[in-house]
């Protein structure tokens, strides 16, 4: 176990959208443009971060049978924080991602790791483990946000990029898109893993 | 005209803005649970039972305990000078207030009706953490909702949440028969299943109601 192997599993081996399917409401909800992919990603690092480090700090003294509740208060106080700052610093984004903010408390990557690692390992493994979870689902995200975006808008980072003539496919920002979309990604990386044991 | 207006806001949850399918709520439990007919009903159940409780419970603690009116608790309680503002807090109270509400639940059903617990038994603690119950207490916040139209519209969202997951189940059993790609089995199938019922949940949006 090493530090560089916590940090980078997140970024393929167990990416938490793509291989974990986890955190899936957020994925299909907020990649309908590239900008809400990249700010739900960091708001949801930047939780992830905060909860791993508070909780693999506290894990000694946390009765097992209350931990989850311990866990989810956590959270949410990191969630309101990250709720406010954004409704102060970005009032755009933060009416475009809506409820999806608050709801970060239930998004089960960040209750996850807390159970599945902070609550087990000494904090700076913690730490590394949020950092690369949490660039891990913004790059998932991110990757659904881009075709997303491309194909249904014509757009990235909402500038146009793909000529006049290009017609967008509006299903791929409608929520049908978001499951094909993801689907398709979700196959793919099926694929790819059977062709990579082979 | 009460009437009407609820109608409207069941048929819209159930529908129009059906909290799977373009919400994108409660997409763990939904892919997640959706292997078999049975347990899809069990899950389906509870989520319609605590939804309803949950809108029921938030909807008071907003309203006496967290905004900053003249019937706040710790208004009248402390004799303060101006009602506190405390809706900051609604993240953490909502999501304690569910916790709280599915472990009093679990007590009762087990108490009460030993067979509908056994039917709904691993479901329940699974609902803390389904979106949708957090989702629809903060929707009827932002709609700011009254005490009947909170619940009606939890009861529906509910019911809607179950319309989706039912149907889902229903095709996933025959899909496990199907010629599918090795790849694409099991969930991404599920995903691509989903966009095509959402396909055609869009169709509900051309619906003029009211």
């Amino acid at each position: 176990m090493s530090l560089f192997k916590e940090f980078f599993k997140g970024f393929y081996d167990e990416n938490p959208v793509f291989r974990l399917a986890l955190g899936l409401c957020p994925a299909l909800a907020v990649s309908n443009s590239v900008q809400n992919a990249v700010g739900m990603g960091a708001a949801a690092t930047f939780v992830l971060l905060c909860s791993n480090f508070i909780v693999s700090l506290i894990r000694k003294g946390v009765p097992k049978k209350i931990r989850i509740p311990i866990y989810i208060v956590v959270i949410a106080t990191f969630v309101t924080i990250v709720d406010l700052a954004m409704a102060g610093f970005a009032p755009d984004l933060h009416k475009s991602l809506g409820i999806f903010v608050p709801l970060i408390v239930v998004n089960c990557v960040i209750l996850g790791r807390a159970e599945a690692f902070a609550g087990k390992n000494n904090v700076l493994y913690s730490l590394f483990d949020g950092l690369g979870m949490g660039i891990g689902f913004t790059l998932a995200l991110t990757v659904v946000g881009v075709v997303r975006e491309l194909l249904g808008d014509g757009k990235l980072w909402g500038i146009p990029i793909m000529g006049a003539n290009f017609e967008p496919v509006l299903l791929f920002i409608l929520p049908p898109g978001a499951f094909l979309t993801l689907g398709l990604f979700l196959g793919l990386f099926n694929w790819i893993d059977s062709r990579m044991k082979k | 005209m009460e009437f009407q207006n609820l109608m409207i806001i069941a048929i819209s949850a159930i529908f129009i803005n059906n909290f799977v399918l373009t919400r994108f709520l409660g997409i763990c439990p939904y892919i997640g649970v959706s292997k078999n007919l049975d347990s899809a009903v069990g899950m389906g159940f509870a989520v319609v039972f605590v939804m309803t409780l949950a809108s029921m419970a938030t909807w008071l603690i907003d309203t006496f305990l967290l905004r900053p009116t003249s019937s706040n608790i710790f208004y009248i309680i402390f004799n303060a000078k101006e009602p506190p503002d405390l809706l900051y807090l609604k993240t953490i109270a909502f999501i304690l207030v569910i916790a709280s509400l599915v472990q009093f639940v679990e007590m009762v059903i087990q108490k009460m009706s030993p067979a509908l617990y056994r039917s709904l038994g691993i479901y329940l603690p699974l609902i803390t953490t389904n979106c949708a119950i957090l989702g629809v207490t903060l929707l009827n916040l932002d709609n700011a909702y009254s005490f009947i139209e909170s619940i009606v519209h939890g009861f529906a969202a509910g019911i809607g949440f179950t319309l989706a997951l039912l149907l889902m189940a229903g095709i996933r059993e025959r899909l496990e028969l199907a010629p599918i790609p090795n790849a694409m089995r099991g969930i991404p199938i599920a995903f691509i299943m989903a966009g095509l019922m959402s396909i055609a949940f869009l169709g509900f949006s051309g619906l003029k109601i009211g």
